[in-house]
């Protein structure tokens, strides 16, 4: 009997609709044979993504161990690990990965800072009209073209730029931040501010009102319920943030170029001009493996915290 | 409920932070206008001349033409891997699956100076001279985890009974392909498809290290900036940009709207009061 379950069963020779009996035949092949219809849904996207993302990954680490002829500029594939001894030898390269990671942290607190009470507001004491403009007022700016909010800060902390003219304004001494350390850190934060503040929302839009009000109504404080129930279940939200935030600036080159001075330079810089200027493949290549490693013991941590669920 | 004082002092932080998102936008749209070509405030007068250049500007134009090509295929390319890959991971339980899951969110979990480097460092290895098409590939790679992840989440919101139910009504493949999947599923495309569109055209960090000595309209913008020239025409194209942006932001405002994204939450607030 288990034959007539099939859908394509007694349709199939009805005359005159050969095409709508043999899609019945296909759907009825894939609803017998389902692992048929996974695997031919999971294929396509798994090779492509096995042949160039995985691929280039192993290329990445392979050609990290070879080096470049200092006369032809041809690589050579000899393996050594004179590119890593560099990279540790040299207390420069250790500054600019220490400054690299030191402004990615730095980053990512500021925006959980600036993120948590602006969801905070927009998930539980917004009315519904506000919720939708605050969402407009978060994803103009995440939509809106990276490079150039990175310029318009250089127009605003330009020694004759807008902050200045407003300090002087209100009698204040002028600021000296436009192509400094601090000037890379208040804009990557400026730009990966709604990196944050989506999934942060997400997160406390989810939580249950009547966890709210079964707290208060066992005795805890408003005080209490935000720091035992409030945050914990937050908590995901804004570590996913957090793997934008830090690994976007983390990766970056841009901004410390635009807007950083001489001692603005991050991993990234190094590599972009280890490619584009002395094209050194094998180092740069050697030198990106270390935001990997980090991001790889990040992302593990990120994991155990179950922030994949809130991403 | 929270206190009076607490939603006051939310309400205020808040309407800084809007307004530390919004202010500097609003800056460069006066910018755009600036009569000199010193970038310094307050602006001598007003002109509406360096939107005529740029629009003139023979680079600028085939940069934008490029980007429009690059964002067009990688959308493409996303939108069918990455909904094939939500449809595999949500509706089949498989071994390796947490693992597939894993490695298809890399490319946006890990900085873009790794995907850069190592998509340059692959196509360096295999001889492959940077094109359209590798600028593609590398906008690829991120593109697909956006498609894939709003597929995903759509698809986890519907009920895998409804296939059995178009089936059991007699329905082929395509029929409940077109008339269950398809209602269910439309929206999530459209967002996730507009969201890869504007991340490859304004993408800079992969790019460069694809692009070869091409230029999309990020990295002939970034060369401008970098190397202090044509600033006027930067502003002017940031004022577009920036103004291009309310189309997209609008319809995936619309469309998250029609799902109940808003309204489930909007709905839970109120039942709360």
């Amino acid at each position: 009997m288990a034959a007539s379950l099939d859908p394509a069963e007694g349709l199939t020779a009805r005359p005159g609709r050969p095409l709508r009996a043999a899609r019945l035949r296909l759907s009825g092949f894939f609803w017998r044979h389902r692992w048929a219809k996974g695997l031919l849904l999971l294929a396509p996207p798994l090779l492509a993504f096995g042949l160039v993302y995985l691929s280039s990954l192993v290329a990445l680490f392979i050609s990290a161990f070879w080096t470049v002829n200092p006369f032809t500029t041809d690589i050579e594939h000899i393996w050594n690990l004179g590119n890593f001894r560099t990279l540790i030898d040299s207390s420069a390269y250790r500054t600019i990965a220490l400054r690299t990671i030191g402004i990615a942290s730095a980053v990512t607190l500021t925006d959980a800072v600036l993120a948590f009470p602006f969801a905070y507001f927009m998930a539980r004491v917004a009315s519904a009209r506000g919720r939708t403009f605050l969402f407009v007022a978060v994803l103009l700016p995440l939509w809106s073209s990276y490079l150039v909010r990175v310029y318009i800060w250089r127009l605003i902390l330009d020694q004759d730029g807008v902050l200045n003219w407003m300090l002087n304004k209100l009698g204040l001494p002028d600021q000296h931040l436009a192509y400094t350390n601090y000037a890379v850190w208040l804009i990557f934060s400026y730009v990966w501010l709604p990196f944050m503040i989506l999934p942060v929302y997400g997160a406390l839009e989810r939580i249950p009102h009547s966890f709210i009000e079964a707290s208060r109504d066992l005795g805890a404080g408003g005080f209490a319920t935000f720091r035992r129930v409030v945050l914990p279940l937050a908590l995901p939200g804004v570590i996913a943030g957090s793997i934008f935030t830090f690994s976007l600036t983390l990766g970056d080159y841009v901004t410390p170029l635009l807007a950083g001075g001489a001692s603005s330079q991050f991993i990234g810089n190094v590599v972009y001009s280890s490619v584009g200027i002395s094209n050194d493949v094998p180092f740069a290549a050697a030198f990106a493996t270390v935001p990997l490693l980090v991001m790889a013991l990040y992302l593990t941590i990120a994991r155990r915290l179950g922030a994949f669920e809130a991403m | 409920m929270e206190r009076r004082g607490t939603r006051w002092a939310l309400g205020g932080w808040t309407t800084l932070v809007v307004l530390f998102l919004w202010a500097p936008l609003a800056l460069i749209m006066v910018y755009a206008f600036n009569k000199s070509n010193v970038q310094s405030w307050p602006i001598p007068g007003f002109t509406t001349h360096w939107f005529h250049v740029a629009w003139q500007a023979s680079e600028v134009r085939s940069a934008v033409w490029l980007s429009v090509q690059a964002a067009l295929l990688a959308t493409s390319i996303a939108i069918v891997l990455g909904s094939a890959a939500a449809f595999a991971i949500a509706r089949f339980r498989f071994f390796g699956r947490e693992a597939v899951s894993f490695l298809l969110l890399l490319p946006i979990a890990l900085p873009g100076i790794v995907t850069g480097m190592a998509l340059n460092s692959f196509f360096t290895f295999s001889h492959i001279v940077p094109s359209l098409t590798t600028i593609v590939i590398g906008h690829s790679t991120f593109c697909v985890v956006i498609v894939y992840n709003n597929v995903l989440a759509r698809l986890r919101r519907s009920s895998p009974s409804l296939l059995e139910a178009s089936a059991d009504l007699g329905a082929d493949g395509w029929h409940t392909f077109r008339f269950v999947i398809w209602p269910v599923l439309s929206t999530a495309l459209v967002a996730g498809g507009l969201l890869a569109f504007a991340l490859s055209f304004d993408e800079v960090v992969v790019t460069f290290f694809t692009a070869g000595a091409q230029n999309t309209l990020p990295l002939l913008i970034f060369g401008y900036i970098r190397l202090g020239q044509q600033l006027p025409v930067v502003n002017a194209i940031a004022f577009a940009m920036i103004v291009l942006t309310v189309i997209p932001v609008a319809l995936a405002q619309r469309l998250m709207r029609d799902t109940g994204v808003l309204r489930r939450g909007a709905s839970a607030l109120a039942a709360t009061k």
